[in-house]
């Protein structure tokens, strides 16, 4: 479905990305971790069209889509939920709900946007009793929920996920992962990008292991939890294989 | 010490004038918010859009006499093509001025604005000339008398127009996707991005809006004041005086700024002297600054303010 093919992303002079290559398929959850200024952030920021590679591909759906914008990538079926929520804290939740699905109202019509709304209610209940409320009074949990429904108001076949379970309680996280089963359940193939490794590779298929703007390793989920070197460097050490 | 008759038309003399600064002064906003670019050819889209109006709607001499328009269009029609006209020149701006310097500073951004203030004025010279024109009010007959006080015709067709144009304007921002999109846009543009709402389009959306509701700010108020080819410079800082005083992006703020502009205004040349009209205009504006850079109506402090490298 994505294939990110040796990209390389420069801020200025600095190089964020180097020769970065990855792969996610149909149906899959595919986990980055890495510590912070990595680099995770500027690849989803440059699958998404927020940025721009130098050099390399990036291909969706059979689709070069390197050079695109993001609010054409958007379109194509990629959803991109950034960092730190960024929600539209001076409108309601409905109204983020509905910008979300901006880029569908002329294909699917206001009628299909309304039912969706009411299926991401089903998925988020707390966001329905909040509908009228302004995004910015929210709190930091809802505020990622209404991140990702309105993410999902996209219907994307693809959804990138930028760290959200950052700065959360533990047991908001607990539903933040909850619902990101469920979307896998649901068909939603999901690129997540976490600090929080041993969650994301709890949830994930893949993994790839990111460094100083490289990929230095990558593999099945259950491969890369049992990893030493990673256990020391990203999973706090613990080995006691319980996670 | 003035009788309250003469009060209360200052009042309502400054509530008329004001209501134009609020309109303009809403056009500021519209387009700062959603682009980041305070427009300092606001005012020229409401000389432009009067001209346009009168031109059509009256015999009038253009290219120093060397043409005479006397088309005698109905008001409504002609109003339209005037607004029409400042849309389209507000288009222009956004994508040949605007839009191509969209990576430079917001301070470059405003000297593009006051350069194309500059050149419009120019056009507006050349084509109708230094002579002041009036369009006739919308409806004959008496004025209304109000507390002691005269209002015109005319004055209750400003106040009500406005009343319209700005619930109009505000509906169209809370319940249209557009006008959802564009709070959006400048609530967080990279956001906005993300949904697929293309920033360059909203930058267009915002320009046409402001440059359309100017041209109204100006038809309305043309038969009330002479309109003259540099009206624009005064409309637009006193449009921008009262987008300061309203907080700078808050289009609530703008209006009650541009009404009490007016109504100062209005008292201090009445009850001081007319030529000390323009001079409270700066000196509200100087005060604000300094003291409440987070405007008038909310207590939020210069963030704004920074923003726009003020």
């Amino acid at each position: 479905m994505l294939k990110v093919d040796g990209i390389s992303t420069f801020y200025g002079h600095i190089r964020a990305l180097n020769h970065v290559s990855l792969d996610v398929n149909d149906g899959e959850i595919v986990t980055l971790i890495g510590a912070n200024g990595a680099g995770k952030t500027t690849l989803l920021n440059t699958i998404s069209g927020m940025l721009h590679p130098k050099n390399g591909d990036v291909v969706f759906d059979s689709k070069k889509i390197s050079r695109m914008r993001a609010e054409q990538i958007v379109r194509l079926g990629m959803s991109h939920v950034p960092e730190r929520r960024q929600v539209f804290g001076s409108l309601t939740v409905l109204e983020n709900l509905t910008l979300g699905a901006y880029c569908r109202v002329s294909r699917d019509g206001w009628k299909a946007i309304y039912q969706d709304i009411e299926k991401v209610f089903g998925l988020f209940a707390i966001l329905e009793k909040r509908k009228e409320q302004l995004a910015g009074t929210l709190s930091g949990g809802e505020q990622q929920m209404l991140a990702v429904a309105r993410g999902l108001m996209a219907k994307p076949k693809l959804m990138l996920l930028d760290e959200p379970s950052l700065g959360l309680a533990p047991l908001i996280v607990q539903e933040i992962f909850r619902i990101i089963t469920e979307l896998r359940k649901s068909g939603t193939t999901i690129l997540l990008v976490e600090q929080n490794a041993r969650a994301a590779l709890r949830v994930a298929d893949r993994g790839y292991v990111l460094e100083n703007g490289h990929v230095v390793m990558s593999g099945k989920a259950a491969e890369l939890t049992a990893d030493e070197q990673l256990q020391k460097a990203y999973l706090g050490g613990r080995s006691n294989g319980k996670g | 010490m003035p009788s309250s008759e003469q009060l209360a038309q200052l009042i309502l003399s400054g509530i008329t004038q004001g209501s134009i600064y609020a309109l303009i002064a809403l056009g500021f906003v519209t387009i700062y918010n959603v682009t980041g670019v305070i427009n300092f050819s606001q005012g020229e889209f409401a000389v432009i859009g009067a001209f346009v109006a009168i031109t059509l709607s009256q015999k009038v001499l253009l290219w120093h006499g060397q043409m005479t328009a006397s088309l005698e269009w109905p008001l409504p029609v002609a109003a339209l093509i005037g607004v029409a006209a400042a849309v389209l020149i507000g288009v222009l701006l956004y994508r040949l001025g605007i839009q191509p310097s969209r990576n430079a500073s917001p301070l470059s951004q405003i000297v593009v604005t006051i350069g194309a203030s500059i050149a419009l004025r120019g056009l507006v010279l050349l084509a109708w000339g230094t002579d002041p024109y009036r369009l006739t009010p919308f409806t004959e007959g008496p004025p209304f008398d109000l507390m002691g006080a005269i209002l015109t015709r005319q004055s209750v067709w400003v106040m009500g127009l406005t009343v319209v144009f700005v619930v109009s304007l505000f509906l169209f921002f809370k319940y249209t996707l557009i006008g959802k999109a564009l709070r959006a846009s400048s609530a967080n543009p990279g956001a906005a991005r993300l949904m697929g709402i293309n920033p360059q389009w909203m930058g267009l959306i915002a320009f046409a809006l402001s440059a359309g509701l100017s041209a109204l700010a100006g038809i309305v108020v043309a038969p009330v004041t002479f309109m003259t080819f540099d009206r624009g410079l005064m409309l637009s800082l006193k449009g921008f005086v009262a987008m300061i005083m309203g907080g700078l992006t808050d289009p609530v703020g703008a209006v009650v700024g541009g009404l009490i502009l007016g109504v100062v205004e209005s008292l201090a040349a009445g009850l001081i002297s007319s030529g000390y009209r323009d001079a409270f205009t700066f000196a509200i504006l100087v005060v604000v600054l300094l003291v409440r850079l987070g405007g008038f109506i909310k207590g939020r402090k210069g963030e704004a303010l920074e923003r726009a490298g003020l």
